[in-house]
């Protein structure tokens, strides 16, 4: 059984801090998407938004709300929240719909508007919610990213300077993307003076919060034969699973990890490619590009060694030798990554894909990876929700 | 030492014992998984339907896994002593329970007195507004 679906239009907002309503940049995205895939908004009938849990009530019905602003025009709608794979579970969403038969094209919208500085947990006094209780005894996001970054230099004797290395890759993939937020490029110098946050990860190690919009037109491959776009990039496997309890690694926003006297303890994040690969029945070996949630630069790294794009603990090496660089064996975030783009939670998922799109089109300007046919994404967020897509053409 | 008994943040988290105190975890009873905080509802091993856990205090010491330090204030519910001070943060792999618990490092612990591998055991500290934490320190 054939299970691929077609991209036949990608459209984002810029990211930024903005401050506007999520719903603009929604919109922007959306119609940019419909424009690219030469699809009319009324022959439209599945939209499917990715939510997100902060931007009150429109953004808990985030699949109607982009469809009001787009103009009602009786489509049915779905709305996902995963935390930072609730693009790709917006994208399964309508990936189901398609593939059962029941609408031959679907719009898929994520957008955010991010509030300033840490993210804080919910006020009032709820001992309950681990949220409250790590944020009571000073434990930040940047905390877990820092506590990983740390166990690698003591596994793999990774440095500072390997951490910055990825800053500055990255740095320089992104100053050529219109889309992204911070658009400059930086020196080992620059890295190492910036202001330590979580240590060993200083600020210029650490993405931001952003505001930005992503969306996708897919439909059925019948459909875009229809259309005249046989060569559309394909979606070849969409991966969502939970961790296998009991959890190996200390996840945001737990006190502690699930208790391993039971039963062996599994890595998550290497579980969620291992489904994609699966899936799309390839391997890390037939991966041209990848775009990983770099949260911190430290965490690319174990991003690129859970994709087995090289054996655990040789991601620093790779990156030292310019391997994840544009014209490199195997380049990561040739978009800049969250290091460029900062995250907008509901929306990454989906730019993820879209960057994947212009690089599989041949597309991407100045930060294109020569003759790419496949690209894998991950990402990873809270509450056991993560994401591997891959995109084929 | 203090005069007053101090107050924990979250009653019934760890033992009030101040030389050798410990968190208060539970059991399951059918699969022997152990559970920090507390659960008391339902297990979480798939293949363990129990809702039957005993309450356990958890080992006091254990392996440093990894540590961190949080150079800029956190935002509330944290309480951000004044003037701010930069405080470490440990992750503690606990042998008997197979687990890994988080906390703030002792007052006057920074990181540079950290390296992974090495033993911890848990002591209680006050936080800004004077409420007790559980904490972990060198052993
Ligand atoms: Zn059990």
């Amino acid at each position: 059984m054939n299970r691929e679906i077609a991209i036949l239009g990608v459209g984002l907002h810029p990211w930024g801090k903005w401050g506007r309503n999520f719903v603009e940049y929604g919109l922007k995205a959306a119609r940019d998407a419909l424009a690219d895939a030469g699809v009319d908004w009324r022959s439209v009938p599945f939209v499917s938004g990715a939510a997100t849990m902060r931007c009150g009530y429109p953004g808990y019905v985030a699949g109607a709300t982009f469809a009001q602003a787009l103009g009602w025009q009786g489509a049915e709608v779905n709305t996902s929240y995963a935390a930072c794979a609730s693009g790709a579970q917006a994208l399964a969403a309508a990936r189901a719909k398609i593939l059962s038969g029941a609408c031959e094209v679907a719009l898929v919208v994520g957008a955010d508007t991010t509030p300033k500085g840490f993210l804080a947990p919910q006020p009032g006094e709820r001992p309950d919610d681990p949220d409250w209780v790590r944020f009571r005894i000073g434990l930040t996001n940047p905390t877990y990213f820092a506590l990983y970054a740390r166990r690698r230099m003591a596994l793999y004797g990774d440095t500072p300077e390997d951490f910055a290395a990825v800053k500055i890759k990255n740095a320089a993939h992104g100053a050529e993307n219109p889309n992204a937020r911070y658009r400059r490029r930086f020196t080992r110098e620059e890295v190492a003076a910036s202001p330590m946050v979580a240590d060993p990860l200083r600020l210029l190690d650490v993405c931001a919060t952003s505001d930005g919009g992503a969306a996708l037109v897919v439909s059925s491959l019948a459909y875009a034969r229809k259309i005249g776009k046989t060569n559309a990039p394909r979606i070849v496997a969409i991966s969502t699973v939970t961790p296998t309890f009991p959890n190996a690694l200390v996840e945001m926003p737990d006190l502690a990890t699930d208790s391993a006297a039971a039963r062996e303890a599994q890595p998550f994040r290497a579980a969620l490619p291992r489904k994609a690969y699966e899936e799309a029945g390839i391997g890390p070996e037939d991966v041209d590009v990848a775009e990983v949630y770099d949260l911190s630069t430290a965490l690319e790294l174990d991003w690129i060694e859970d994709l087995q794009l090289c054996a655990r603990g040789a991601a620093a090496k790779l990156t030292r030798e310019g391997a994840t660089r544009i014209g490199g064996r195997i380049p990561v975030n040739p978009s800049g990554g969250l290091a460029c783009f900062g995250e907008a939670v509901p929306a990454q998922a989906l730019a993820q894909v879209c960057e994947l799109v212009w690089q599989l089109r041949g597309q991407a300007g100045a930060r294109q990876v020569q003759n790419a046919k496949v690209g894998i994404t991950a990402n990873q967020g809270l509450f056991g929700h993560g994401s591997s897509v891959i995109v084929k053409r | 030492m203090e005069a007053c008994v101090k107050e924990p943040f979250l009653p019934g988290w760890f033992t009030l014992d101040a030389q050798a105190p410990h968190l208060i975890g539970t059991r399951c009873a059918a699969c022997g998984t152990y559970y920090f905080p507390k659960e008391t509802r339902y297990c979480r091993n798939p293949d363990c339907q129990s809702t039957d856990f005993e309450q356990v205090l958890l080992s006091r010491t254990g392996r440093l896994w990894s540590y961190t330090d949080a150079a800029y204030p956190p935002p509330p519910p944290f309480v951000a002593p004044d003037p701010y001070r930069p405080f470490a943060i440990a992750a503690v792999e606990l042998e008997k329970e197979k687990m890994i618990v988080l906390g703030p490092v002792a007052d006057g612990v920074g990181v540079e007195a950290l390296r992974v591998g090495m033993a911890m055991a848990l002591t209680l500290e006050p936080l800004a507004d004077g409420k007790l934490t559980w904490k972990w320190r060198p052993a």
